[in-house]
């Protein structure tokens, strides 16, 4: 009998959000806007990135160049005028390297592995993802458990295993990168992919019988953009911890090319005897890189999470 | 329950095949073990005999074979830096590595719950909000780098605590502790926060998550319906629930918090087997490269096992359906 | 704001003092996309050992009604006008730790989802002991005591055993009976009845439906019982309160309100529901949506569906008492005696 009132009530009466006459695009910058924090972390990235793009521009000195390094220099206190004539605003390393220049090159090498690796691993994880969502079957199978087996086992471990085997080096960072990383995109994509094959448009598209190509590439694909974009942010973030980390360990980039972290490593042992400067300002600017970032990525989440939009 | 316990260590052993596979063929066949298991120094006689004795010159299969049985025999291989049976070099620096993540942990609970609770409860407070800033700087922050820090400040500038180490030990079950001396509490305080500081921000973030959603239940509301005082309610209704994902996160967190301390060991100088492990890569000790990895994939696959069960001694629902 | 005169004498025809009277309740809910008015004006009366239907279509207000009385509307919500008279003295005005000793003790609520209400992790008894101690200093074992009866008051077989089980083990019936019992408990003189047996197969309902109606005459508990269902009220309620998007429209004893309706939107209701008189006519239903609560028109709110409405109903009509011990919120009332009707 209860079914009888529901003929006297054609819809539910939700209370339905103000209708926003605005693109889907403005819609999103002023919903990404809505917090300030994430404006804020916006700023300071593009202002670090700006940084390490013109960074030998704008860099006081070269720090690969050894030449222009002198050994006089070194260690010396923030603020201190050097034998070349200019200031040391914080300080130099034992090598009598300028930390502002050490830094803003650095910071080209975090941003180079964060964003290369991130990248190739989007590109390879969403490739195999949408390939597991689409074939499914077997290669679903196979490919879902190696993404099973690579997120069980934690980054830094693999990275360290990679890097065993194959030797220091840039290049090898961001592939040992790029294969801690696929994962997370894979599954991002496949799980998306799985729910938007079920849409309509999609059946509509294979009614038309278009190429599977044309389908993946105009409707798959746009799709899966945002779930993507939200781990993409996340990934660069813990791509640059993580090379700053193995650079730390000792087993990233080589010494001639200093990054971020070995910076902070070749600070360590004048630490102790309170020389903190050499460590510390590195540690910043690698701190406030990924905090720029991780900002960025949580209001992201918010705004590209479907689940949570009313 | 036993079948299900059964089909569990039946895939356990799986896995361990699979991951012995993947171990031998990236340490054995990848670099040239010709090379790493032999001296340099020796001439072509002396590494003809030796290749012959290490059986280099079977077939690969059979070669993996050979490592298999070894392995289960207990025999991963001897250290070339230590010229001891790699696997003991592992064991003997387990206990240290254990008590930093267990200690590790405990920090992450003890801390993330309440804070968690509490951004949970009064997500409009300016403190949540506070708590909340401070997760993300919690999941952003670099490991190694706080770990300088927190020398800096603790042991050079204030003189609090001890830089490195692991300070005295006490022998309990023939294993050694520091948390069970004063000193060695001291000395386990900073490396401990310190690999903490990651899971306490995903303790803080997975507890108000979980109250927030656990709020809005029914269960809660009928709670209150029922006159409970709201003590009862949040500690008894909503903490229960919340413990199933906490507890289940944080279990199986313990393996990758095994893992990264191999970096706050190297800060702290903590003598366990990160340690051992990063030294090992620095001078290509292989075997205690095997040793280490074989031994993780076990620690893995324990703790796994053990979260299951802890997840079904917490969750009635799957009690049931396991009986 | 709604403009109500009904100021203090209720249904005038029964006057012994009621169990509870709202008077004119306000709850509003202040989301980012505005003010959600989902109670504006609500007013009833329900008598000791009395059951008040409340009836109204999905979204009317009916549960943000029940959950103001217990005082468990939360954030963004808010009381924020009128009277809630619980033996005369005002609920909306009382303390958190004064209002926590009424809920569960001498009011108590039944919802409407009896998969949802039990909590997952705890065991049963659990859930009844602790209802128990909340309000009484007795011992655990005299609590037990206490829910092991209940539950085989409201019909459930062995309850020891069931005591040790968790909610996953019960059927939905089996759960709603253990929320019955824990309402009954501490033996209310108010129990809220949020459509609790929608969610249960016919005959289930039957039986729960027989047991709440015995056990109120039993113990003089009044009752509000909501439900969408028209038939349900008409074989248990005394009093019916009908609602329309967070009003009430009509209110008065069931019978003559189902026979001789005098809100048009209540004319509609019963017109949809087929009966014995109507037999071989189609359903008709009401034409036309809920409006949304949010930006509410001025006015009757009814107005876009009424088949009586004028230009008089763009003025908000009061609840006024039309007839004796009829209240209706309506400018042209149906079934109204000839010469009272303009
Ligand atoms: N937390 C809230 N925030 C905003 N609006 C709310 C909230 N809770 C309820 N409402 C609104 O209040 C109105 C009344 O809701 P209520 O649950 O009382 O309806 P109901 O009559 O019980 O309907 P149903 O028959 O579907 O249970 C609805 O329009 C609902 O959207
Ligand atoms: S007041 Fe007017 S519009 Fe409202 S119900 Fe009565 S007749 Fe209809
Ligand atoms: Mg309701």
């Amino acid at each position: 009998m209860s079914t009888t009132t529901a003929n006297t009530t054609p819809a539910a009466a939700e209370p339905v959000a103000t209708p926003k006459v605005e693109g889907p695009w403005r819609r999103f910058i002023s919903e990404f806007a809505e917090s300030k924090l994430a404006l804020l972390g916006l700023i300071v990235f593009v202002i670090i990135a700006l940084v390490a793009i013109f960074a030998p521009w704008i860099a006081p000195q070269n720090p690969y160049d050894l030449a222009q390094l002198d050994i006089m220099d070194g260690r010396m206190e923030p603020g201190t005028v050097g034998g070349a004539g200019f200031t040391y605003w914080l300080g130099t390393d034992d090598q009598g390297r300028d930390m502002l220049s050490g830094i803003m090159y650095g910071l080209r090498i975090s941003l180079l592995v964060g964003v290369g690796s991130a990248v190739i691993a989007c590109a390879v994880g969403a490739s195999l993802g949408m390939l597991a969502a689409y074939a499914g079957g077997r290669t679903d199978t196979v490919i879902m458990r190696l993404v099973d087996l690579q997120l069980s086992f934690p980054s830094i471990l693999a990275a360290l295993m990679i890097l065993a085997f194959l030797g220091k080096g840039v290049m090898n960072v961001v592939l040992a990168l790029v294969i801690v990383e696929w994962a997370y995109y894979a599954r991002t994509v496949r799980g998306t992919a799985l729910v938007e094959r079920r849409r309509e448009y999609i059946e509509a598209a294979q009614c038309l019988a278009l190429p599977t190509r044309r389908i993946i590439f105009r409707h798959l694909l746009p799709n899966c953009m945002p779930p993507l974009i939200v781990v993409a942010t996340m990934q660069i973030a813990r791509a640059i911890a993580l090379e700053a980390t193995l650079s730390f360990l000792g087993l990233g980039v080589p010494i001639t090319e200093p990054s971020l972290g070995l910076l902070i490593s070749n600070g360590y042992e004048y630490m102790l005897s309170g020389k903190y400067w050499i460590s510390f300002y590195p540690g910043i600017a690698l701190l406030v890189t990924i905090v720029s970032i991780n900002l960025m990525g949580d209001q992201l989440r918010d705004v590209l999470n479907p689940r949570l939009k009313k | 329950m036993s079948v299900y316990l059964l089909r569990r260590l039946l895939q356990s052993v799986l896995v361990m095949l699979a991951m012995s596979v993947i171990v031998f063929v990236g340490v054995f066949a990848i670099g040239d073990p010709v090379e790493i298991l032999i001296s340099p120094d020796a001439d072509q006689m002396e590494r003809e005999r030796a290749i012959k004795a290490l059986g280099l010159d079977l077939p690969l299969w059979q070669q993996y074979l050979s490592f298999l049985g070894n392995a289960l025999r207990g025999d991963l291989g001897r250290s070339f830096v230590f010229n001891e049976p790699a696997l003991q070099l592992i064991l003997q620096r387990m206990p240290a590595t254990l008590e930093l993540a267990l200690g590790a942990t405990f920090l992450a609970l003890i801390i993330g719950l309440p804070l968690g609770l509490y951004a949970g409860l009064k997500p409009k407070s300016p403190v949540s909000s506070a708590i909340m800033a401070g997760s993300i700087l919690g999941f952003s922050l670099p490991t190694f780098w706080v770990g300088l820090m927190l020398i800096m400040v603790f042991a050079v500038q204030l003189g609090w605590l001890p830089s490195t180490g692991r300070g005295p030990t006490v022998e309990v079950l023939g294993l050694h502790w520091s948390f069970l001396t004063w000193d060695g509490l001291r000395h386990l305080a900073m490396p401990a926060l310190n690999l903490a500081l990651f899971k306490i921000s995903l303790v803080i973030r997975l507890t108000r998550a979980g109250v927030r959603e656990t709020m809005l239940m029914d269960y809660v509301k009928f709670a209150r319906a029922k006159g409970l005082s709201p003590a009862r309610v949040t500690y008894v209704h909503v903490f229960k629930n919340i413990m199933i994902p906490v507890v289940t996160v944080v279990g199986l967190e313990l393996g990758s918090t095994i893992a990264f301390s191999v970096v706050t060991e190297s800060v702290f100088a903590w003598p366990g087997m990160g340690k051992l492990i990063i030294d090992s890569i620095n001078v290509l000790d292989r075997p205690v490269i095997v040793a280490y990895l074989m031994m993780i994939v076990l620690m893995f696959i324990t703790i796994n096992l053990l979260v299951d069960l802890a997840y079904s001694a917490l969750d009635p629902r799957v009690r049931l359906e396991n009986k | 704001m709604a403009v109500s005169p009904v100021a203090n004498s209720s249904v005038a025809a029964t006057a012994s003092a009621p169990t509870l009277e709202v008077r004119n309740l306000q709850t509003h809910f202040f989301t980012r996309a505005g003010v959600v008015k989902a109670v504006d004006g609500v007013s009833f009366t329900v008598q000791r050992g009395k059951v008040m239907g409340l009836v109204g279509e999905s979204g009317s207000g009916k549960t943000v009604t029940g959950f103001s009385i217990l005082g468990l509307v939360d954030e963004p919500g808010r009381i924020v006008g009128g009277e809630i008279l619980f033996h005369g003295q005002n609920l909306a005005k009382l303390r958190e730790e004064e209002m926590r000793r009424l809920r569960g003790n001498r009011i108590a609520m039944i919802f409407q989802d009896p998969m949802m209400t039990l909590n997952p992790v705890l065991r049963v008894d659990t859930q009844m002991i602790e209802t128990v101690l909340a309000h009484t200093k007795v011992s655990k074992e005299e609590a037990r005591q206490r829910a092991r009866d209940t539950l085989g008051m409201v019909g459930i077989p062995s309850p020891d055993e069931r005591l040790k089980s968790y909610p996953h083990q019960f059927s939905g019936g089996m759960r709603q009976r253990v929320a019955i019992a824990i309402a009954l408990l501490h033996r209310p003189e108010l129990i809220v009845a949020d459509e609790p047996t929608t969610a249960l197969d016919v005959t289930i309902q039957a039986q729960i439906l027989a047991e709440v109606q015995k056990l109120c005459a039993q113990t003089g508990t009044a009752m509000i019982w909501i439900t969408h269902d028209l038939t349900v009220v008409a074989g248990l309620a005394d009093e019916l309160a009908v609602m329309y998007a967070g009003r009430v429209v009509e209110h008065g004893p069931v019978n003559e309100t189902l026979d001789k309706p005098l809100h048009p939107y209540t004319n509609g209701l019963i017109g949809s529901v087929p009966s014995r008189n109507k037999r071989g006519e189609p359903l008709r239903q009401i034409p036309g949506m809920t409006p949304s609560l949010l930006n509410l028109p001025a006015g009757c709110a009814f107005r876009n569906r009424c088949p009586k409405a004028q230009d008089k109903c763009k003025q908000a009509p009061p609840l006024g008492e039309l007839l004796p011990g009829r209240q209706a919120r309506c400018f042209f009332p149906y079934n109204m005696p000839a010469e009272a009707a303009a």
